[in-house]
């Protein structure tokens, strides 16, 4: 039977894909808070989490199952919709961005029919990340304005300006790249980074602009202003418990893992291995997926933990010198190094 | 000015690495990773435990004598001495048959300390002339109540040293000994 000509096994196809997507999201934010925890621990001579399982790995299950069993509050005077459309909307844009990354190579079938493994090839892929990425800011404001309290409103704004300050640069950044590929579609910009090399050999400059805005896109130290504990006493979600608060701390960690898939795609070719041409191994085509899926993965826990590493050593900025790095120093550097890439590869196509 | 310890503050105007903060961040996270390498200044507390100096001040011990007799006689030196006035005790006398349980005709029926409010200064050892109270090398563990810090008489007797000579030498670790009259 033939529904609406729709292939009902592509569909299941890209229905398990996306399930195991979202899983594998949840998974890997679980467990960078508890690295986060570990890392805090090593960088400032302690052990950190250890009495949960062997090397305390079953402490994020135990965070998780206290934060499902806390009282939940509504405050009274909150916009009751609001307050809890906030942290589903976090939690929604952090898990939808993970759509167009390419998580490996792509899979060929016997038949000889291929199977992306990404779940939407869109031929705007980053251009969605960031549309995606920028409706992120509603639940951080909608959260913050719904629950009726100065500190989280304050937090909230903050938040927003800051998000919608550090898009910029970000993007402009990104531009130089999309020079290179000329093309927005994500597989083809990790297409591109595997015949030509990879984007941060001739985008460094880039790579630092887009990592720092990355920084304060998720909301991580340095930047991490809207949770400022002390002089907004929690931030915008100040007001949440149970499981909404995790919602938010888990979309943060979610953002994360899902900035440094794009960072590792964009500028450190994907799944691309280095040094190595992988198709003159001969191995069949489900390792060969397997294997670059690990690439990608080692990659993304590279930056997460470049990620951890900065939140321990670096203290918070101030609200104006974020506002000053972003607006007076990225965004002319980002400018620069879009005009100068264009020229360059001007110069080197005539 | 007093000391000549005083630093005036460098007020100069940032230099252009100073001031892209970068490389000053690059080198914070080389001091951060450093640490990731040392070695750690904690321990695993319940299965690791640091050792004390011999002359650690932790949870009182009442002592007996080597036959097991108490030798605390409740003259109250130790609750006069007491700066926390931490130490309560209730005086009686030695019935005749109770020989063997107390040394001298006074005895302390009742002898409280409230680990609370003990400072753990070790004044009612040195105030006691009878060798019946010190301090031993544990410390006092954790409590969910108050009431669970007064520490009475049995919490604090060390183990008989005839019919539970185990616990007794435990309990006594590396003290000596000592037998003043």
């Amino acid at each position: 039977m033939i529904l609406l000509s729709i292939d009902l096994w592509f569909i299941l196809g890209k229905a398990i894909l996306i399930a195991a997507i979202i899983g594998l999201s949840f998974f890997i934010a679980m467990y960078t808070t508890y690295a986060e925890r570990k890392v805090a621990a090593w960088l400032q001579d302690r052990r950190g989490p250890n009495r949960a399982g062997p090397f305390g790995i079953f402490q994020p299950l135990a965070d998780g199952g206290k934060l499902f069993f806390k009282e939940e509050i509504i405050p009274l005077a909150s916009n009751k919709i609001l307050f809890i459309l906030g942290p589903g909307l976090a939690m929604i844009t952090a898990l939808v961005t993970s759509t167009v990354i390419p998580w490996a190579a792509p899979f060929v079938t016997k038949g000889g029919s291929v199977i992306p493994m990404q779940v939407a090839d869109v031929d705007m892929g980053i251009l969605l990340v960031f549309s995606v990425v920028s409706v992120g800011v509603y639940g951080i404001m909608i959260g913050g304005w719904a629950s009726n309290n100065k500190f989280s409103l304050m937090a909230a704004i903050r938040g927003a300006s800051q998000m919608v300050s550090y898009e910029l640069p970000m993007g402009l950044a990104l531009i130089a790249v999309l020079f290179m590929t000329g093309s927005l579609q994500m597989s083809e910009i990790v297409r591109s980074q595997v015949e030509n090399g990879w984007h941060i050999i001739y985008q460094p400059l880039g790579f630092i602009i887009f990592f720092v805005c990355a920084l304060a896109e998720c909301n991580r130290t340095p930047f991490d202003l809207p949770e400022a504990e002390n002089e907004l006493n929690f931030g915008y979600h100040q007001e949440y418990s149970s499981m909404k608060l995790g919602f938010y701390l888990f979309a943060e960690y979610i953002n994360m893992f899902i900035s440094s898939a794009v960072m590792a795609t964009v500028y450190f070719g994907g799944y691309d291995i280095p040094f190595v041409d992988e198709s003159t191994w001969g191995l069949s085509p489900f390792w060969m997926s397997m294997i670059s899926f690990g690439v990608l993965m080692a990659k993304i826990s590279f930056f997460l933990f470049v990620f951890l590493w900065i939140r321990w050593t670096i203290p918070r900025f101030r609200y104006d010198q974020l506002m000053n790095l972003g607006w007076k120093k990225l965004i002319p550097l980002a400018l620069a190094n879009m005009i100068i890439s264009a020229a360059v590869m001007l110069l080197l196509k005539k | 000015m007093l000391t000549q310890r005083a630093k005036p503050v460098d007020r100069k105007p940032m230099t252009f690495l100073e001031s892209i903060y970068l490389w000053n961040i690059v080198k914070g996270m080389g001091i951060t990773i450093s640490h990731l390498f040392k070695k750690k200044a904690t321990i695993n507390y319940p299965e690791q435990k640091r050792t004390f100096s011999k002359v650690f001040r932790g949870l009182h011990v009442l002592n007996r004598d080597a036959e097991g007799r108490e030798n605390c006689t409740a003259c109250g030196l130790c609750a006069v001495a007491c700066p926390a006035e931490a130490i309560t005790m209730e005086a009686a006398e030695r019935l005749p048959g109770e020989e063997h349980l107390y040394r001298e005709e006074k005895y302390a029926v009742k002898y409280e300390i409230n680990m609370l409010r003990c400072i753990f200064c070790g004044l009612c050892e040195e105030a006691c002339p009878k060798d019946a109270i010190y301090l031993s090398q544990t410390f006092a563990p954790a409590n969910y109540g108050r009431k669970g810090f007064i520490y009475k008489k049995e919490d604090l007797l060390i183990p008989h040293p005839v019919n539970d000579k185990e616990a007794y030498e435990k309990a006594l670790g590396e003290r000596e000994v000592i037998n003043k009259n």
